[in-house]
């Protein structure tokens, strides 16, 4: 099935990703910063709906903006950011590290553009109805491994954050 | 209108990831350090999925392993932070200088 | 347009499915008013029926037996004055509740009251509806602090903590009914709401009852996880008022307020409707095997007419027992003619043409509805669970017991 309107879509959502990153950088309030979090992240979930990706887009929803920005909005209201709001936001080397983050920007662009001819000439066809199938059967089947090991790596972090946010172990 | 490529999410991604890199290096807070690095994540899956376009599936399955990851890295950086505020209590990056000479 | 109106009735998709805008915003609508008209009546059907559980009646006044009585809240909330407190973050506190309700409302997307009666049909449905669904603990934890006063942060962060934990619960136990949708004969299972209705269709059995007590286990699971993440009795802690005085949403009167309580309902009601479909089968009538044939289908196909007619003599019975005073000849002629309107719907619903198009939604709907009547008889029945009960109900016994039949599930299902 075609998709609906893809130009219109694509520019109104990724719009939505750069106008609500440039809002996390820029808040004071840390709240405001987490908010605009989870609208880029949500935007960025209509992305990949777009790139034939719905289950990277379900699994970004429900950890992404339903797990890691609930942990961030807990540990926010736990520390208490009132006096940090009244500081300095920016530190002393803003300029360096705009001008740095520009001239990364701009050499990763420069790097697409005269990469462009490397590029197959037209995308693969990947079914969206499959794809939840093709993806589960690709994770038990050659990457196994790393499914574990990924599995694994959270135990670790889980015990690893318990550890260290407790007052007395 | 000009067709949507894969260039244009290349764009996208490379724009996020030049914002987050900024938030990185120049905001004082670390809990918006912290998200400005989530940032930088968004940007490479996006980059992963719009090149699994063109060749296969491999890139979302990388993309599933990096978000996983970002869970895991946000667990455990939350968590220094907050030992780190019961000690001292400032949420600034240039006051954790306590290994200072 | 005209043609695109009624080409549409001939095809056997959702709207979202072929694409058809027009279509897609009319069953948007209608999900949308049915949704609020079902609010007002749970609303009404929780006091009446916490009423007479506790012996006493209820609203009585404003309509007949009460009928008028959510209209009238309606009214009042809207009239309250809007305060907000006085160091509140506006922004937030004003975005709070509306996160919660769209995302509430977001999950009515999906849901199947037939096998073209849908918005639509998407590939990944459930993990769609599971995440939209965890986002409103995020309008929750915004709700709370928000307020600027203890008692909300105090009530969003046990709120959200609960929630977040009986996800888990939740999610093991639709994946393990998912699992029983990969048995058929292609041996593929499928993430789409629809499928998994077809998928209990062809393999002639509804979950609950496969594998006995596996199903069973995971409904029992899924239903006490469904009750805590709605926040409702007996895990209302958080918004219970002897102890936090209502919780997340203390500061907020009035329309907001309204806004929470329609979230919550369209929440209970959306999580229902995800029991129904993963494991009470759906649109599809009981027995569609066992007793199938012509006649019982008849049969079957008159049941709607007949709990109508059934209703509305229950009204009339109502009218009858009216007293005789002339303070009351308003309310019985409401009565009655609330009475006249439901025999009237039980006569078109005995109709040929309407008979066969409202069979899978009067189903679908009759289900739900058996969900909305326990939950009231939950709240009446149990006392509430203290907060580390709570938690320790949620990690240690559910999630053992859900992944006990996630593996149980998938062992049998392999072998079998």
């Amino acid at each position: 099935m075609a998709p609906v309107a893809t130009p219109f879509f694509f520019y109104f959502l990724s719009f939505l990703t750069l106008a609500s990153a440039i809002l996390v950088i820029t808040r004071k309030n840390a709240v405001h910063s987490a908010l605009a979090l989870i609208l880029g992240l949500l935007a960025q979930a209509g992305l990949y709906l777009m790139l034939y990706a719905p289950f990277v887009a379900g699994v970004q929803i429900i950890l992404y903006a339903g797990g890691i920005m609930v942990l961030f909005l807990f540990v926010i209201m736990l520390v208490n950011l009132e006096r940090a709001q009244k500081e300095e936001q920016f530190n002393r080397q803003w300029l360096a590290g705009i001008l740095a983050a520009g001239a990364l920007g701009a050499l990763l662009v420069a790097v697409f553009l005269k990469g462009r001819a490397l590029f197959p000439a037209s995308t693969q066809p990947i079914a969206e109805a499959s794809n939840t199938q093709q993806v589960g059967e690709l994770l038990y089947g050659p990457y196994m491994f790393a499914f574990e090991i990924a599995s694994l790596l959270l135990l670790v972090a889980m015990i690893g954050a318990v550890v260290m946010a407790k007052r007395r172990i | 209108m000009v067709p949507i490529t894969t260039l244009h999410y290349l764009v996208v991604a490379a724009a996020l990831f030049a914002l987050g890199v900024i938030g990185v290096l120049t905001r004082r807070n670390v809990v918006i350090v912290l998200m400005s690095i989530e940032l930088i994540l968004n940007a490479v899956n996006l980059n992963l999925v719009a090149f699994s376009r063109l060749w296969g599936l491999h890139g979302q399955i990388f993309a599933i392993f990096v978000v996983t990851d970002a869970a895991a890295e946000a667990a455990v950086g939350l968590g220094i932070l907050i030992a780190f505020f019961r000690n001292k209590e400032t949420v600034n990056v240039d006051e954790v200088d306590l290994l200072k000479w | 347009m005209l043609e695109s109106l009624t080409s549409y009735l001939t095809s056997n998709t959702t709207p979202g499915q072929a694409g058809n805008v027009l279509w897609a915003l009319i069953y948007i609508f209608l999900v949308f008013g049915g949704v609020s008209l079902a609010v007002m009546a749970m609303n009404w059907l929780e006091r009446k029926a916490l009423a007479h559980f506790q012996v006493r009646l209820g609203p009585m006044r404003v309509g007949p037996h009460g009928l008028l009585q959510p209209i009238a809240d309606a009214i009042k909330l809207l009239t309250k004055e809007d305060i907000i407190p006085d160091n509140a973050d506006r922004l937030v506190f004003w975005t709070a509740p509306l996160i919660i309700l769209c995302a509430s409302f977001a999950v009515y997307v999906v849901i199947p009251f037939g096998p073209t009666h849908a918005i639509t049909d998407l590939n990944i449905g459930i993990l769609f509806m599971l995440g939209v669904s965890s986002l409103s603990v995020l309008g929750v934890v915004m709700a709370g602090w928000a307020s600027n006063s203890h008692y909300p942060l105090i009530g969003s962060l046990r709120s959200s903590a609960q929630m977040i934990s009986y996800e888990v619960a939740m999610g093991m136990a639709v994946v393990s009914a998912i699992l029983m949708t990969s048995l058929n004969r292609s041996g593929t299972g499928t993430l789409s709401m629809i499928g998994i209705v077809e998928a209990q269709q062809q393999q002639q059995i509804w979950y609950l009852f496969k594998f006995f007590p596996l199903g069973f286990i995971a409904f029992l699971i899924f239903s006490i996880a469904m009750v805590a993440e709605t926040n409702r009795a007996p895990f209302d802690l958080p918004e219970a008022e002897s102890e936090l005085t209502a919780g997340f949403h203390t500061e907020y009167s009035g329309l907001r307020w309204s806004l929470f309580m329609l979230g919550e309902y369209a929440a209970m009601i959306a999580v229902s409707s995800i029991a129904v479909t993963l494991w009470l089968g759906g649109w599809l009538r009981p027995f569609p095997h066992a007793l199938s044939g012509e006649t019982w289908d008849l049969v079957f196909s008159l049941i709607p007419g007949f709990i109508f007619l059934i209703l509305a003599a229950v009204a009339f019975l109502g009218v009858v027992r009216m007293p005789k005073d002339p303070y009351f000849r308003v309310q019985t002629m409401g009565l009655a003619g609330f009475g006249f309107l439901l025999g009237l719907i039980g006569l078109v619903l005995f109709l040929g043409p309407v008979r066969e198009r409202i069979q899978d939604i009067f189903w679908f709907t009759a289900k739900v509805a058996f969900f909305m009547y326990m939950y009231i008889w939950y709240r009446a029945t149990f006392p509430r669970y203290r907060f580390d009960q709570l938690m320790r109900v949620g990690w240690k016994v559910l999630l053992p017991i859900s992944l006990g039949v996630l593996i149980g599930t998938a062992i049998v299902g392999v072998v079998d």
